[in-house]
């Protein structure tokens, strides 16, 4: 596998399976016991800065789907093209422009920055890569800017 | 708000419901987040533990409890350098790094029995007076 032919690969994923929307918020500030009177408000219309990635992550059951739709799906053709079953997110980077909306569907294009060479740590033997993902409402704004730093290895 | 300022510290008890639920409201069904026995036999660690975004989530309540609600998180990149498990009891310590014209950056550590788990770096919007909203900052007025 030649990593050279990964480095600079963008992808866009379908738009997201679920929208933005209040029930949602209020799980997310209930896990986080966050008594923010501003998301509190019936009234707020708009999501916690922190959600941004929620609403790229894909329903587990859709009728009629065959294969469980994976986020970031770059990341998960990686890990499956190098084999190496494992992986954990060692560093997130995230920066937020206009907050997402009640009632925006999110769809995030993914681009692979970089590859390490092969790297043995105290979980595994694999690879560092580092993906940028770019979140964007319905009508193409950008909503939000993330990289992540992943390490994903074999025992 | 001044450079070195401590913001006030933070203490929760991270129970299995923590973890499962901020896996839940994330959407994130990585085994680690919600079985035990995946966690230990094939992650090697104690338990389950908070995954990414619940994290930034954590971290946008610490600082928000800090800022009020006219606190708009700008920016975070944070680096997770060791598991936070349920049964843990999770410190948060923040102290102000910068202080730019509406915008504050504030170094977040979050610690376990001393050891650090993870370590923040954010910038938070915050009003420069008595008129300015953050959360109505648009185009060139925010610059995260």
């Amino acid at each position: 596998m030649n990593v050279k032919d990964w480095i600079g690969k963008e992808r866009t994923d379908p738009p997201g399976d679920i929208v933005c929307e209040r029930g949602y918020v209020l799980h997310w500030l209930e896990a986080t016991e966050n008594a923010n009177p501003k998301f509190w408000d019936p009234s707020c219309d708009i999501s916690p800065p922190s959600m941004l990635s929620v609403w790229m992550r894909p329903l587990q059951f859709v009728p009629g789907r065959e294969d469980t739709s994976m986020p970031l799906s770059l990341h998960f053709d990686l890990k499956d093209a190098f084999d190496l079953p494992d992986g954990v997110v060692s560093a997130n980077e995230i920066t937020f422009y206009a907050p997402v909306k009640l009632g925006d569907r999110i769809t995030t294009t993914q681009k692979i920055r970089d590859i390490s060479d092969e790297k043995t740590t105290r979980v595994g033997t694999g690879r560092f890569w580092t993906i940028d993902v770019t979140h964007r409402d319905q009508g193409g704004e950008v909503k939000g800017v993330e990289t992540y730093e992943m390490f994903s290895y074999k025992r | 708000m001044n450079v070195g300022d401590a913001l006030p510290p933070l203490e929760v008890e991270i129970l299995a419901r923590h973890v499962v639920m901020g896996a839940s409201s994330s959407r994130d069904w990585q085994p680690q987040h919600h079985d035990t026995h995946w966690a230990v036999e094939r992650v090697k660690v104690k338990d389950i533990f908070l995954n990414t975004p619940n994290q930034a989530g954590w971290i946008e309540r610490y600082l928000t409890d800090w800022t009020g609600p006219s606190g708009r998180l700008a920016k975070m990149r944070f680096k997770m350098k060791k598991s936070v498990c349920a049964g843990d009891t999770l410190r948060f310590d923040g102290t102000v790094a910068a202080v730019d014209n509406g915008f504050v950056d504030v170094n977040v550590l979050l610690t376990v029995d001393g050891e650090v788990a993870t370590e923040c770096r954010a910038k938070i919007a915050v009003p420069r007076d008595d008129n300015d909203d953050p959360w109505q900052r648009t185009g060139e007025d925010w610059r995260p």
